[in-house]
């Protein structure tokens, strides 16, 4: 007597395709990004809102980067100044070198360089504070006493981020110009009010607000990243100092890839 | 409502790990129940669950009556401002001073007036207490001083239930017996209903009206001190070995 056995092969579809184990933890993460904001969306059009404590979070967003954000504006100002002045020098164009500052600043350097130190100053800040209360069970103590946390907690700390960002911006496109135009004083002296006037001779609105405007989004990305990287922190003060780094990593990668689209998105619509 | 918590068939799981296996349990009104087991045992987790900070998987929590294992926040949250929490290190809020972390519930769900609010917080901190120093940060004080802010805090809503996780552990003898003290007070004062998670069994006989012993997920044994120890169960008469 035979006996057949079969042996069932199974089939597998193209569509079945796993997803590779390296992009499982980011969709997660995308995933939970989206739930957390969803959760803050509807706290935020929840009364009562939380003024005191946004109030507390514009002051340490906001007055508390001030001099970060207008040294690193100042900063960014000499060395453009004191690189392109050879170089316009060179092409016989060192008249446009107070044009150039001030584009370049309200443009472009202004808002990246305050993104991205906002990002360190603020986004560390957030991820270590918020971080610390969920793994010393203060956020949980806030939820047990019928407290939202994702109000009282992330929806101001995000409004605050979005509201600051644009103020700094201009503080540190001020700074920028500013100590460019001492820059360029101390090798060849000119009047701020001249060194204005050719600056911004051919600035208009929409070379100003898209790009000073841009970086609500900026402060969007800093204050949900940050938020979020605190308040699902594991892993006691290492997790901590994790969720410190983290926060400030991927809300400055975060912001470079929204530059280049921002950038983009404000050609098409004020070509 | 003769059983403020009642609890039935109570699942919970952490990925693979299932941490409660179908707990069933009421407490009587202004009983103080006493929640021991080795540590992982999911003691605190039965905490977290009674006041929605983890959602079970299976089975259901009443609380005074209300069903809450799927209420919305809004609804939850008024469950929850008639529950008392003190958390296993106080979680007291490092931003705000001891009177600052006491008056937070009270500025949030209450319309008293400052100087309403003041004395309030005083009476509380006074009745676990403390009557100084109520200027300092929560660092700049010890364990038990941070245990006792986080109970008068657990108390300004005036809550019917109060849950304790490990309320004396990494207190001295002396301050965990006065730790045991304030919650039998607290009973004979505002007649709340305690559930005490410990495995301080010096506390637990001493505060506990009733205990109940999880193992492996389950309810192993529920009664009296005395019920405990007629227990021929070895896991039961090792644990009260410890408070011998």
């Amino acid at each position: 007597m035979t006996t057949s056995v079969t042996t069932a092969t199974p089939e597998v579809h193209p569509a079945a395709t796993p997803i590779p184990d390296i992009l499982t933890p980011a969709i997660e993460w995308f995933g939970e990004l989206g739930v957390f904001l969803a959760r803050v969306v509807k706290a935020l059009f929840t009364r009562p809102f939380e003024w005191s404590e946004f109030l507390h979070q514009l002051d340490a967003a906001g007055s508390k980067s001030l001099p970060l954000v207008a040294l690193a504006g100042a900063a960014t100002g000499v060395v453009l100044s004191l690189q392109s002045r050879d170089s316009l020098v060179r092409f016989g164009a060192k008249t446009m070198l107070p044009t150039m500052l001030v584009f370049s600043m309200i443009k472009e350097m202004g808002p990246i360089i305050t993104g991205l130190v906002a990002s360190g100053r603020i986004g560390a800040g957030i991820g270590a504070e918020l971080g610390s209360m969920k793994v010393t069970e203060q956020i949980d103590a806030m939820e047990a006493s019928a407290v939202n946390p994702w109000k009282y907690l992330a929806a101001t700390r995000i409004l605050a981020c979005i509201v600051v960002l644009p103020l700094l911006t201009l503080t540190a496109d001020a700074c920028g110009i500013l100590m460019g135009w001492i820059a360029n004083t101390l090798a060849e002296p000119i009047s701020l009010q001249l060194f204005m006037n050719r600056g911004m001779s051919g600035v208009m609105f929409t070379d100003f607000l898209p790009s000073t405007f841009k970086t609500l989004v900026y402060g969007f990305i800093i204050g949900a990243v940050s938020c979020f990287q605190g308040m699902r922190t594991t892993g006691g003060t290492a997790g901590v100092g994790r969720s410190a780094t983290s926060s400030v990593v991927l809300s400055s990668l975060f912001i470079i890839v929204a530059d280049v689209v921002l950038v983009r998105l404000i050609q098409f619509l004020f070509p | 409502m003769e059983q403020p918590v009642v609890v039935s068939g109570l699942v919970k799981s952490f990925g693979a790990q299932q941490v409660l296996k179908g707990i069933d349990l009421a407490v009587n009104r202004g009983e103080i129940l006493a929640i021991l087991g080795k540590s992982g045992t999911g003691k605190s987790v039965l905490l977290r669950l009674l006041i929605g900070l983890e959602k079970p998987d299976a089975g259901s929590v009443k609380i005074l009556g209300q069903e809450t294992t799927n209420l919305p926040m809004d609804e939850l949250n008024e469950v929850r401002m008639k529950i008392g929490f003190l958390f296993q290190e106080g979680a007291l809020y490092d931003s705000l001073n001891i009177a600052e972390n006491v008056a937070f519930p009270l500025r949030r769900h209450t319309k008293l007036s400052d100087a309403e609010r003041d004395k309030k917080v005083r009476a509380l901190l006074l009745s676990v207490g403390l009557s100084e120093d109520l200027e300092k940060m929560p660092s700049d004080i010890s364990g038990g001083m941070r245990k006792r802010v986080g109970l008068a805090r657990a108390l300004a809503l005036d809550p019917e239930i109060l849950l304790f996780d490990e309320p004396t552990s990494g207190l001295d003898p002396i301050t965990a017996g006065e730790i045991g003290k304030l919650i039998r007070q607290l009973r004979e004062e505002r007649k709340v209903t305690s559930i005490v998670v410990t495995h301080d069994m010096h506390a637990a006989h001493y505060v506990a009206d009733r205990l109940v012993m999880l193992k492996e997920g389950n309810i192993l044994i529920s009664g009296t001190w005395e019920d405990l120890e007629k227990s021929k169960d070895p896991f039961v008469a090792e644990f009260l070995s410890d408070a011998a």
